[in-house]
């Protein structure tokens, strides 16, 4: 057992953060926002960096890596809240034909849980390819086919949505066992995003923390500020371990239990996350509740990924079923 | 990134398993916890048996005579001993995690020679002598004052909060050797026998209401300076080397047992009659469950990850008042939770009918300690502040 990142994986995670700082630093979330989030020529380069083709065998054209890799790389995508249906088109990589090549955009909505209408659909009008998770199986369907109505206002302004009454049936491509794979692998990369968020707003509120004076010293120096600030790294650090944990068994299920280990990975990045950039939001004062500080969209994009591949109370309830049987 | 253990772990893992099988039901029930010199026995004659079986010191160096296990067998060491249930390190802790280890590192040849094994094998209890009734957090405030006779240092003062003192044989004593120093400058760590004349122990009760530790008066006690562990005045330094050793492993088995608490309580809730059904068909609770339970899990990932990142060193970094802080929130949390399943059982110390009073008081009344205890939650946040985030630093 050795549960350090090694340096193969420190050098992924450090490309895909440079790229990242490169071609999506904070500052240029606002002209995202202006191409309504998708940038299909940034897609293509996501598609370069390998983000969708990563656990595809290389005789596939893939990258040939685990678990422990993807959520290395999706922590970083979460921390520079990259847009795009990400985890939905890594997730189709080898099932949906230009999916791995970013050629076909592939978005997603999980009603596994026999969620009603109407759905909301993340980047309906990009899609290519829409998945859906059914209580039963995972199906395709066709979003030019659906009457799509829109959204006009979406919380996170940088995940546009569209609106449709209900979702047809549409061509079955797995079972139970698909529809599984799916829900532990789309929960632990949206955990990893989460993960990312709750790295970066606690690393944002921190630097403000020490740059922001007020009463001739600055904030951080205040204990109340300083304690918020240490409990957004606790916080960062359990989700941490949590989503490392996920991966490493994804990649190995014979070190744990899969579904409690991503289970818990959602839960406790998802808290971490919301956490954090609430503190984030608090500890920049009256320049966290504007437009401006990039606090606020943290906190809509966790938002985003809380409802996404289930929330804390579904995840909850999946750890203790886990555990009832050995009660 | 591999949460897998190696064959040499598993192959460590069932040895220890069918060792700790035979071992732990054969030591018997622990004692009450009033009776100290029962509880001495029960706890040195535990370690003394590990020692036998090759299983003390588990990251002790090998030739002070420990075992000088790889951290992944250590973290396979402290899964085991929890899972089985075995007892509890008890009067041990302070030789074993404070005195034992700051000798190895930090005492002359005469002082390993008198100290480090008998503590191994259970032949010798230390108890800790550094906070004082105006010097708890704010430890280097301390004021116990040591003056330089002959070979002799003359000793008063007062400590407080000294957990096992009544049946320690020695003890680490933190004392002011120069007060005209800074307030760090001017101290010493010093080994105090017990039996020396001058000593007066009166226990003290906590709110679990057992006599874990005491207040310790001192009134001219005469301590060889031979017993001087690291130069005069250079006891803070010292007492860093010592408190480094508390804050890496030495909860890592009750951090496990946490989640045998956890199920307790869930097979507890199943006894509990509310609204016409048991307990555990209220869905927010089993949900609470759950969460807890991610949490333990969470902790216990930390840990691995926090003993892997301290790689060959095995030295925990600061990132242990994380695993330190989440700990401690979150057993008190469980605790809670013990005592809101109960009900009114829980107005009770002994067992009511079927539910577990007893125990589940136990934990949640001592679980309040923690907090305080090794750096309390708000020393701890003072700490990842100051030393991780590099905030402005507190007034010292
Ligand atoms: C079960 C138990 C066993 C113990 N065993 C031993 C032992 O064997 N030997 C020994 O020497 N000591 C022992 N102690 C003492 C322990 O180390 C002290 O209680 C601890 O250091 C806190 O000091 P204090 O009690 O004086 O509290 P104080 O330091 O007075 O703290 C009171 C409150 O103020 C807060 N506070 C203090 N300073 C700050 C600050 N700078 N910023 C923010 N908040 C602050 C604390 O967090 C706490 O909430 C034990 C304590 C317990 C509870």
């Amino acid at each position: 057992m050795d549960f350090r990142v090694n340096e193969d994986q420190e050098a992924l995670r450090d490309g895909v953060r440079s790229f990242c700082e490169g071609r999506i630093p904070l500052e240029k979330l606002p002209e995202l926002e202006e191409k309504n989030a998708f940038d299909r020529e940034l897609w293509n380069e996501f598609a370069e960096l390998g983000v969708f083709a990563l656990r595809l065998p290389e005789e596939n054209g893939g990258l040939g890596l685990g678990a422990a890799e993807a959520v290395l790389v999706f922590a970083e995508l979460g921390r520079y809240l990259a847009p795009g249906p990400l985890v939905w088109s890594h997730l189709a990589a080898g099932r949906i034909a230009g999916a791995e090549t970013g050629e076909t955009v592939v978005g997603g909505i999980d009603l596994s849980r026999g969620e009603a209408g109407p759905h909301l659909i993340e980047y309906a009008d990009n899609l290519d390819v829409l998945l859906v998770l059914r209580p039963d199986g995972v199906e395709t369907l066709d979003p030019k086919t659906l009457a799509l109505q829109p959204v006009g206002v979406p919380l996170d302004p940088l995940t546009p949505l569209m609106q449709v009454e209900s979702l047809p049936s549409g061509e079955r491509i797995g079972d139970h066992a698909l529809l599984a794979r799916l829900q532990d692998e789309g929960a632990a990369l949206v955990s990893a995003m989460l993960l990312g968020i709750a790295e970066a707003t606690q690393t944002l509120a921190t630097a403000y923390a020490k740059e922001r004076q007020q009463f001739d010293r600055p904030i951080g120096g205040f204990q109340a500020i300083k304690h918020i600030l240490s409990d957004t790294f606790v916080r960062q650090e359990a989700a941490r371990a949590a989503v490392y944990a996920a991966g490493a068994t994804l990649d190995h299920p014979e070190a744990g239990d899969v579904l409690r280990t991503v289970s818990g990975a959602k839960v406790i990045a998802g808290e971490a996350a919301m956490k954090n950039s609430r503190a984030c939001i608090q500890v920049h004062g009256g320049m966290g509740y504007t437009w401006e500080v990039p606090a606020h969209y943290f906190l809509k994009r966790t938002w985003v990924l809380e409802n996404s591949f289930g929330g804390v109370e579904d995840h909850a309830d999946r750890v203790v079923a886990r555990i009832e049987s050995k009660l | 990134m591999d949460l897998r253990y190696s064959e040499t772990d598993e192959k460590f893992r069932s040895e220890l398993r069918a060792w700790l099988e035979q071992a732990v039901p054969a030591h018997g029930t622990p004692p009450a916890t009033h009776d100290w010199p029962a509880r001495r026995a029960y706890d040195t004659g535990w370690q003394g048996k590990l020692f036998e079986a090759g299983y003390a010191g588990i990251n002790w160096p090998a030739e002070y005579g420990g075992r000088d296990a790889s951290l992944t067998e250590q973290l396979v060491y402290y899964e085991e001993i929890a899972r089985a249930n075995a007892p509890y390190i008890g009067v041990n802790f302070v030789g074993m995690l404070h005195g034992g280890p700051t000798v190895i590192a930090e005492g002359t040849p005469e002082q390993k020679e008198r100290h480090v094994r008998p503590i191994l094998t259970g032949d010798q209890v230390w108890c800790q002598g550094f906070s004082e009734p105006q010097a708890g957090s704010d430890l280097a405030a301390l004021k116990t004052s040591a003056v330089r006779d002959g070979d002799d240092y003359i000793v008063n003062g007062h400590k407080i909060w000294c957990s096992f003192a009544q049946v320690a044989d020695y003890g680490e004593l933190l004392v002011r050797t120069d007060p005209e120093a800074s307030k760090h400058g001017g101290i010493s760590w010093l080994i105090l026998s017990m039996d020396t004349p001058g000593i007066e122990i009166r226990p003290l009760r906590t709110l679990a209401g057992e006599g874990e530790f005491s207040e310790v008066f001192l009134d001219n006690v005469r301590i060889p300076v031979s017993n001087l562990v690291g130069q005069e005045n250079d006891g803070w330094r010292v007492t860093n080397v010592t408190l480094r050793f508390e804050r890496g492993t030495a909860f890592a088995s009750e951090m496990y047992n946490l989640q045998e608490l956890l199920a307790e309580v869930a097979r507890a809730a199943k006894k509990v009659t509310r609204h016409d059904a048991s307990a555990w068909d209220d869905r927010s609770l089993r949900r609470e469950v759950g969460h807890i339970q991610a949490e333990l899990d969470a902790l216990w990932a930390m840990l691995k990850l926090s003993i892997s990142e301290a790689g060959e060193t095995g030295v925990p970094g600061v990132g242990a008042s994380a695993v330190k802080l989440y700990y401690t929130e979150l057993n008190q949390r469980v605790g809670e939770l013990a005592m809101r399943v109960l009900g009114r059982a829980a107005l009770s110390r002994e067992n009511v009918g079927a539910l577990p009073s007893r125990h589940f008081l136990h934990k949640a009344l001592q679980s309040l300690s923690l907090t305080i205890a090794a750096g309390s939650s708000q020393i701890q946040r003072n700490i990842i502040g100051e030393r991780i985030l590099g905030l402005p630093k507190e007034r010292k």
